[in-house]
């Protein structure tokens, strides 16, 4: 019967094409509104790394009391980055299973032997345990071991962006580039890799934290050893005031490194805990810290407490939906006229036995005829939509643009919200076109 | 074939309560061919909805084919409907955007046939009613005497038991009215029952019994006379109930 039904819808579209294009761009427009906000809510409140959400932790230690903190003139103090003494003390405790430490670094790396005219690169400055704990993805080599990050040895990774500028996208594993007057051998080639929000440094480069990730990555220790300035996010407090030597710098409570480690079991995490809660405690007996504020922060929380996902997004989402729902609403007023308009219809069908059940089907695969083109013309409208939004923000740092494209899920969303949306809409009108008695429609007829 | 006893039909609004069929008693047998006529707002149409099972009655027994229709669920009375009984209106009721054959066609899907039977069935009842040649035509196309055969063959395509003629020559010219006449003794005289209910006395008369209701009562009963008496096996009467 379902051919027989889905023949009688199109027949009654063709009975009425006005309203049944009416219907059709109602539901489309209200699809369309809410991919379009859907896809980019879902790219930017999304988790990069959500299969390790219980895992990894960002590390913050404020020596600051809150009343402090508030009066230090720079709130974000203490809420996101370490100072170099305790990023230096805290990540050598050997409890997690994986621990980094990092700074973004501005440097030109110069191709050997070519020495072509020096390329201006963002550097991150790490340890060889961030590209294990954050899962990055090799195309040659791989990361340098604990002793270049001891050394610090001369040995760079380089981003696969930078690796085709430089080498063409070949393997250049083993060939130097000069960096700051040293000659850094390259240890391994990431593939394209471009977590967004880029979670683990949200405080640095082009974009922000929907910036792209660094071109290079060297052991941490080269950014003392070199005296090279961060170029991240950099917060001091009235106690801890930036100096204008870089020894100065590293003994100051300056904060700009961020620190992140693998604690895989619950066991870890407390004993982790004890050991930051621990450290804090001697910090502020010894009179350095004034309170013992320290936080393990997963990376969901992380996204949260720096305000990646913006409350206005969510309420555009919560938007999207009234609409979706207005032109659902409408959709049934409509659907409800037209099934009412075409009772008597019914109603020989019921004399001629069919019965409630089956002029409910009948109706029910109109709407879902109507809810499939809906569909397919909200799927053509969200792609011009999502195409209007990467206009808009072409060549602008706002991430909009960046996630403004269609995706599996996207399409998941849009058929499983119309099919589902109109079918619903179609349930009442369907229903009550098989509730009255037949000899009712037959003497309109 | 058709048995009522007793049978009452009331509507009800807010205000007021109208009594379309008061212990309304009435037997047809297998293979008759009865006329029912009375005055506007008699019955006659609540009557032919209640056989029909398009409509629910009050109180009262009603066998169709043998069978008890009183409690019967929505999907049972489609069933009986669909396999027993045809109707005949007298606005014709086609659906305008369904060519004759898938009109035809129409009680034949809710039976679940297969396609072959529902094709051979649809051509042999438009070939009994002469219009094999429009079967692609659209009830607009057709002249009214021509879609009341497209509606009676829509009717005698499920081979029903019953049919069921809702002053079918209504909407007709005396001309096609007889045609119509002519062609539903037709399929009578192939077995099937007929209640035909018409204001006109002449088309009344053809058929073998004539049911007069008045007041959702059955008032008289009259024999056919003439032309339309048949030997008959066995007896169909009529009982009118009284005040």
């Amino acid at each position: 019967m379902l051919g027989y039904y889905l023949r009688l819808s199109l027949r009654s579209f063709r009975r009425a094409p006005g309203l049944t294009a009416l219907m059709v761009s109602t539901i489309a427009l209200g699809i369309a509104a809410c991919i379009v906000t859907l896809t980019v809510y879902h790219g930017m409140s999304s988790n990069p790394i959500w299969w390790k959400n219980g895992e990894l932790y960002a590390v913050t230690v404020n020596p600051l009391s809150p009343s402090q903190t508030r009066k230090a003139g720079d709130p974000a103090y203490g809420s996101s980055q370490l100072a170099y003494d305790d990023a230096t003390y805290l990540s050598g405790s050997g409890i997690p299973k994986r621990e980094t430490v990092l700074a973004f670094l501005f440097g030109a790396i110069t191709s050997t032997p070519d020495q072509t005219r020096p390329l201006p690169v963002m550097i991150q400055a790490t340890t060889g345990g961030f590209f294990r704990m954050f899962d990055v993805p090799f195309r040659y080599g791989g990361p340098w071991n604990a002793a270049a990050d001891r050394g610090p040895e001369p040995v760079m990774v380089l981003s696969h962006r930078e690796n085709a500028k430089l080498f063409g996208g070949t393997d250049s594993v083993g060939r130097t580039l000069l960096w700051s007057g040293h000659r850094f051998r390259i240890v391994g080639v990431l593939a394209p890799w471009h977590p967004l929000p880029r979670f683990y440094d949200l405080s640095a480069g082009d974009g922000g934290p929907f910036g792209r990730s660094a071109d290079a990555f060297i052991p941490f220790q080269w950014g003392p050893t070199l005296r090279d300035w961060p170029a991240g996010h950099m917060s001091c407090s009235s106690q801890g005031s930036a100096s204008s030597t870089y020894q100065g710098l590293l003994g100051s409570g300056c904060t700009w490194i961020g620190m992140w480690v693998e604690l895989p079991t619950r066991a870890a995490r407390r004993h982790f805990r004890a050991f930051l809660q621990a450290y804090a405690a001697a910090q502020r007996k010894a009179g350095i810290f004034h309170a013992v504020n320290t936080h393990l922060w997963t990376v969901s929380q992380w996204l949260s407490l720096h305000h990646i996902v913006t409350r206005r997004s969510g309420l555009l989402v919560n938007l999207a939906f009234a609409l979706l729902t207005v032109c659902l609403i409408n959709t049934l007023g409509i659907l409800l006229a037209k099934f009412l308009r075409g009772a008597p219809l019914a109603g020989i069908r019921r004399a001629l036995g069919a019965s409630r059940r089956q002029v409910f089907a009948q109706h029910l695969v109109e709407a879902g005829v109507l809810s499939l083109a809906g569909a397919a013309l909200g799927l053509a409208l969200s792609a011009a939509g999502l195409a209007g939004v990467r206009l808009l923000y072409r060549g602008s740092a706002a991430a909009y643009g960046k996630f403004a494209h269609f995706d599996p899920i996207g399409i998941a969303w849009a058929l499983a919200l119309a099919v589902v949306a109109t079918i619903v809409a179609g349930l009442y009108p369907a229903w009550r076109i098989g509730r009255r008695p037949p000899a009712t429609y037959l003497k309109s007829q | 074939m058709l048995e009522m006893h007793n049978i009452s039909k009331i509507y009800r609004t807010d205000l007021i309560e109208t009594h379309a069929l008061r212990e309304f008693s009435l037997q047809v047998a297998a293979g008759e061919f009865i006329a029912v006529s009375g005055p506007s707002g008699s019955g006659k149409t609540t009557f032919l909805n209640v056989a029909g099972l398009l409509e629910t009655f009050d109180s009262g027994t009603y066998k169709l084919d043998g069978q008890d229709i009183r409690g019967l669920s929505d999907n049972a009375r489609s069933r009986i409907r669909n396999e027993k009984i045809g109707f005949v209106f007298q606005s014709f009721n086609l659906i305008p955007d369904l060519d004759i054959f898938d009109n035809v066609d129409v009680p034949l899907r809710y039976r679940g046939m297969k396609a072959a039977e529902r094709t051979a069935r649809i051509a042999n009842s438009l070939e009994l009613v002469g219009l094999s040649s429009r079967m692609r035509h659209l009830p607009a196309q057709l002249s009214g005497g021509q879609q009341q055969r497209a509606a009676i063959a829509r009717a005698i395509a499920g081979d029903p038991a019953l049919i069921l003629a809702d002053e079918p020559t209504g909407n007709l010219d005396s001309l096609m009215a007889r045609q119509i006449m002519d062609l539903l003794e037709k399929i009578n005289s192939m077995g099937t029952t007929v209640v035909l209910v018409t204001h006109d006395p002449e088309l009344a008369r053809r058929a073998e019994r004539n049911i007069h209701i008045i007041d959702g009562l059955v008032a008289d009963t009259v024999p056919a006379s003439g032309a339309r008496r048949r030997e008959r096996q066995g007896p169909a009467h009529a009982e009118s109930a009284t005040d």
